[in-house]
């Protein structure tokens, strides 16, 4: 099975503090080194098998998380490195943070710790291994990708600049357009 | 000259492991101008204070940016402690001053090893992370964490380190400093290094005041910025001399960075040399901050600032942060003006970006 033996990983920085960052870095490093399991990162969407997100999720990274994803090939395991993409962590209760990676996109495995440890890291990465391993053999059986890969879920609104178009937002926009509707926009609702 | 171009660079891009937005308009290889998107990492940190009270919110602060992280929960507490109008016992400062010089040794290799990434010599990068676990090593021995370690409070420090263990770790780095010279060496003397920083991204001492930049962006370019001058802490006591050099480019800002990774190993045997024995924290109880205070504080990157304002409530009324990042992105894009695209990833890396400070 060859994907066990060389997944390559995506590494995304999503509104973190750089702690799990630099530890995921230093995860690549001679000190820890990844590459001894056969492991390369990589910047490129099309070659990763494995995503992982560092940080809470701010409202302008979600296309970018979600971009990045929806670019990967089949099958593909996403991880939730450090608390911030877990739950939120510190950060939760901010006013830009959405609180969560699995509130954007399916994640199949988590790793706590802020900074989340660079052992913690490579044994999460190991355990998603048997994930993709999991799913690549349910793919090779015919199952349709969209049922064990996910979609995106995240449910939200973006304007053009990437800002998440929150209820109020949403309520007062309708309200404008019920002043001044036209016919057309009438017709298009 | 042909038409202009405009090449997205970012958000995602393996140069660097943060996020940041540049639109680079080019003129065929040269770029014209170069408008900055930031936003990435902004999580509103600073309107936490409403929601934790003054002695939790250091460990928010320390979480504004991993790498300098100590100097963050350091530059908060010396702002409270301002507010409040308590002294510091003096061994807590003395080790505050050690972690904090350990912070700046972490702080430069993590970025030697970056900028020889972005430069396309990656065995470079693995030496430069591999001796930058020394520095790491040593927080995980003295506090039992890696990157964020919470030693500060308001009113001292949680943890003291014991004389014999000082002694280590200052034997520990001279140990390491043979292997420092030969790896920096590569830095300053190897010709295909020189060759990707020398005159690349000049600025002049003009340009450096005008734009406002600080730390080693600044003293580069002949400007002896450096609030350790002004001795908070106890860089008095220690007789501190900032590095300066003259040229402005890529090259001496690496000089610079290269120079202050030993300047810092010198300071902390000075310190554990003079260090006093004593308490490491006082206790403050029944009093919350009254009034407003800022606390400055040299980075690895520059100078940061620490604003509180509190109404002698248990919650603060505001705190903002200024981290030198934010104060050097100007430099950068002023830098990227005109240079070849190629040479883009080294100009973003030289003024050492910390993308999670800028924005918080």
């Amino acid at each position: 099975m060859s994907i066990k033996k060389s997944p390559w990983i995506i590494h995304y920085d999503c509104s973190s503090c750089n702690g799990c960052d630099i530890e995921m870095l230093a995860c690549l490093t001679p000190m820890y080194d990844l590459e001894r399991f056969g492991i390369v990162n990589t910047g490129n969407p099309k070659h990763a098998d494995v995503f992982i997100v560092t940080g809470t999720v701010n409202t302008q990274n979600i296309p970018v998380v979600k971009q990045i994803y929806n670019q990967m090939p089949n099958p593909k395991v996403v991880i939730a490195v450090g608390i911030c993409a877990a739950t939120g962590g510190i950060f939760r209760g901010c006013y830009n943070v959405v609180g969560g990676l699995d509130h954007v996109i399916p994640v199949d495995m988590y790793v706590p710790g802020c900074a989340a440890r660079p052992e913690a890291i490579i044994d999460g990465i190991m355990k998603s291994i048997d994930i993709l391993a999991e799913k690549q053999a349910a793919l090779d059986e015919g199952v349709v990708p969209e049922e064990i890969c996910g979609g995106y879920i995240y449910e939200g609104e973006h304007d053009e600049h990437g800002t998440l178009i929150t209820d109020e937002d949403a309520d007062a926009a309708e309200e404008e357009q019920d002043v001044g509707a036209t016919p057309d926009q009438e017709e298009q609702e | 000259m042909g038409k202009s171009t405009i090449i997205p660079f970012g958000p995602q891009h393996p140069v660097l492991p943060e996020p940041i937005h540049l639109d680079l308009v080019l003129e065929d290889e040269k770029v014209v101008e170069a408008i900055p998107q930031i936003g990435y990492v902004h999580r509103g940190l600073e309107k936490l204070v409403e929601k934790k009270e003054w002695p939790e919110m250091v460990f928010v602060i320390e979480r504004v940016c991993g790498i300098c992280s100590f100097g963050h929960g350091w530059g908060y507490c010396m702002s409270v402690e301002g507010n409040l109008g308590v002294e510091v016992p003096p061994r807590a400062q003395y080790l505050r001053t050690i972690w904090h010089e350990l912070s700046r040794i972490q702080s430069h290799l993590l970025w030697l090893g970056l900028i020889a990434d972005a430069f396309g010599f990656e065995s470079l990068f693995m030496h430069s992370w591999r001796l930058r676990e020394t520095a790491v090593e040593i927080f995980e021995d003295t506090t039992g964490a890696r990157t964020t370690f919470s030693v500060c409070k308001v009113g001292g420090l949680r943890r003291d380190i014991e004389n014999e263990k000082l002694a280590e770790i200052v034997k520990k780095l001279r140990d390491k400093e043979a292997e420092l010279r030969e790896l920096t060496s590569v830095f300053l003397d190897d010709n295909s290094v020189k060759k990707r920083l020398v005159g690349i991204g000049a600025l002049t001492k003009e340009d450096v005041i005008e734009l406002g930049a600080v730390g080693p962006v600044a003293r580069a370019s002949g400007v002896s910025n450096d609030v350790r001058l002004d001795g908070h802490g106890v860089y008095n006591e220690l007789g501190f001399e900032p590095c300066v050099e003259e040229e402005g480019d890529s090259y001496a800002r690496c000089k610079v960075r290269v120079r202050e990774i030993f300047q810092s190993i010198d300071l902390i045997e000075r310190a554990v040399a003079a260090i006093p024995d004593g308490d490491i924290a006082i206790e403050i109880k029944g009093v919350h901050p009254a009034g407003e205070f800022l606390a400055r504080l040299e980075q690895p990157r520059g100078e940061a600032y620490y604003y509180t304002k509190g109404s002698g409530e248990k919650f603060l009324e505001r705190v903002r942060v200024r981290t030198p990042s934010n104060a050097n992105v100007p430099a950068l894009v002023k830098m990227l003006q005109g240079c070849d695209l190629a040479d883009v990833p080294i100009l973003t890396l030289t003024i050492d970006p910390c993308i999670s400070c800028v924005e918080r």
